[in-house]
């Protein structure tokens, strides 16, 4: 497998293959780097599809010199062809990758899955990590999977939803007295003081390969093709900036032709500093305060704000946001188009997808793929009040009565 | 005046292995800074480029990014806690 070493995205210096994140020359971030030219796209590709129902199909593209043996596989997630949800926007051609169909209900399963791996390879028996809700979730669980100890660190003023879906798997939960920023922070500096694996802080570059994944099975799923257009939620900007990197490695590979995607990056305006930063022509991210539905968005402080701008200025793209009543808006538009129950973030997503439509930017003949990122059922919240439902005594005049329109003729 | 200054294991290589340390007399972050750099070769251009600090370094002064506060102007008093931390952690 072609895993080749850690090497900083700002100076290049490489690394060996272990638990570091950051260039100790530059403070850059360190990602993966890989030798692809010894692959061959049709072997790979039968490789490929020979491989299991799960993420670990593209195991020539994760971190690893053998297919680790995984508890609980992530992945796999359907791609559905949207074509009301077209209709309703004025578009085409319209797919939604649904990833709330994974283990925990959220793409986190993706990134967590390569980082647990990649941790139990190097010997780590404690992972760790910062979360807003969906990746504790996916790290309580993957731990409890791999028999693993975990400490999950979420702001005290979480979903109840997401606090329930991760105390249930035996975690040590730790509810920190401050928004997202602080916990991460926390969590840095715990990561100096503990032999832990944190998913998002020292193992960060592995767990960052995960979100890649998203990209192959939407290009996979689409028969091998890349689609014209991407719109993908933004909180770190590291799942955004690793789908098109799939499509980007494939393209080198050969098993896809074609120019990288428009990519299209979605946030919350109450937590907007790439949005900002794009518009205001920005390099780089002015940390923000956050205050939004969109909890799982919440990150003032994204990490890889710069390769997100630098992604969507180079494909064509934007990074755009939303407001909180766009979001439950987008929430409903999606759930009664296409059947398909998200949480928040889903809701900026396809809010953000409906308004690119309505500014004109969307060419009506493009193939475009929204990806949605988590669950319904986690932020409950967002949709309470937004209907109304009809209460009646069990009799026939009283149903009636209250839905005159439905009465039988 | 002293403020206290901790390091992260990032750069305790070049502060002899110092996890924390105090730095006197400086009023302002950049001061704080400043100390350092004259007292550990080799640290500013781990953090600093062109007289800013590199864009994947965070500061905080009592746990608030000091980009919500003054930047390196940002002023701080006896007793404060400087944490210097990589900004690369994190994804919700």
């Amino acid at each position: 497998m072609p895993v080749q070493a850690l090497a900083c995205k700002e100076c290049g210096t490489e690394y060996e293959l272990e638990a570091r994140y950051v260039c100790d020359s530059c403070f850059g971030p360190l990602e993966v780097r890989y030798d692809h030219a010894s692959l061959d796209a049709e072997s790979v590709k039968r490789r490929i599809q020979a491989g299991p129902q799960s993420l670990w199909r593209y195991s020539d593209f994760l971190p690893f010199t053998q297919t680790p043996k995984y508890a609980l596989p992530a992945g796999a997630t359907p791609l559905i062809r949207a074509p009301r949800l077209a209709e309703a926007i004025g578009l085409r051609e319209v797919w939604i990758k649904n990833d709330a169909a994974n283990p925990t209900h959220s793409f986190k399963d993706r990134v967590v899955s390569v980082a647990v791996a990649k941790a139990q390879e190097l010997g780590f028996d404690t992972i760790a990590c910062p979360s807003t809700g969906n990746l504790a979730n996916a790290v309580a669980a993957h731990a409890a999977a791999a028999g693993l100890e975990s400490y999950v660190f979420i702001p005290a003023d979480l979903e109840e939803q997401k606090i329930l879906a991760t105390g249930v798997y035996g975690t040590k939960l730790v509810t920190v007295r401050g928004n997202y920023d602080d916990v991460n922070r926390l969590c840095t500096e715990l990561s100096a003081e503990h032999d832990w694996a944190f998913v998002n802080v020292n193992v960060r570059p592995y767990y960052a390969e995960g979100s890649k994944t998203l990209g192959y099975e939407i290009a996979e799923g689409l028969g091998f093709e890349l689609p014209d257009r991407v719109v993908a939620p933004v909180a770190s900007g590291s799942l955004f900036t690793k789908i098109a990197r799939g499509f980007d490695e494939w393209r080198e590979v050969g098993l896809v032709d074609g120019e990288t995607p428009t990519m299209n990056g979605a946030q919350a305006e109450g937590c907007s500093p790439v949005a900002q930063a794009f518009d205001a022509g920005w390099d780089i991210c002015k940390p923000v305060k956050p205050n939004t539905i969109a909890k799982s968005l919440a990150i003032g402080n994204p990490a890889d704000g710069p390769y997100a701008l630098e992604l969507a200025r180079r494909s064509g793209g934007t990074i755009d946001a939303v407001s909180d009543d766009e979001i439950r808006a987008g929430i409903r538009l999606l759930a009664e188009t296409t059947g398909i129950f998200t949480e928040t973030a889903g809701g900026v997503t396809t809010a953000t997808l409906a308004k690119l439509a309505a500014r004109g930017d969307i060419d009506p003949d493009e193939r475009v793929v929204a990806v949605i990122t988590g669950e319904g059922l986690k932020t409950l919240d967002a949709v309470r009040g937004t209907f109304e439902t009809h209460e009646i005594d069990a009799t026939v005049e009283s149903f009636d009565s209250a839905l005159p329109t439905a009465a039988a003729v | 005046m002293a403020v206290t200054v901790k390091i992260p294991t990032q750069l305790r290589s070049v502060t002899g292995g110092e996890g924390e340390t105090t730095v006197d007399g400086a009023a302002t972050v950049g001061e704080v800074l400043d100390g350092l750099y004259d007292r550990f070769d080799g640290l500013r251009d781990r953090i600093a480029e062109d007289g800013d600090l590199r864009r994947f370094v965070n500061v905080y002064v009592g746990g608030e990014d000091i980009r919500f506060l003054d930047g390196l102007d940002t002023s701080v008093e006896d007793g404060d806690e400087v944490t210097i931390l990589p900004a690369v952690a994190g994804g919700s």
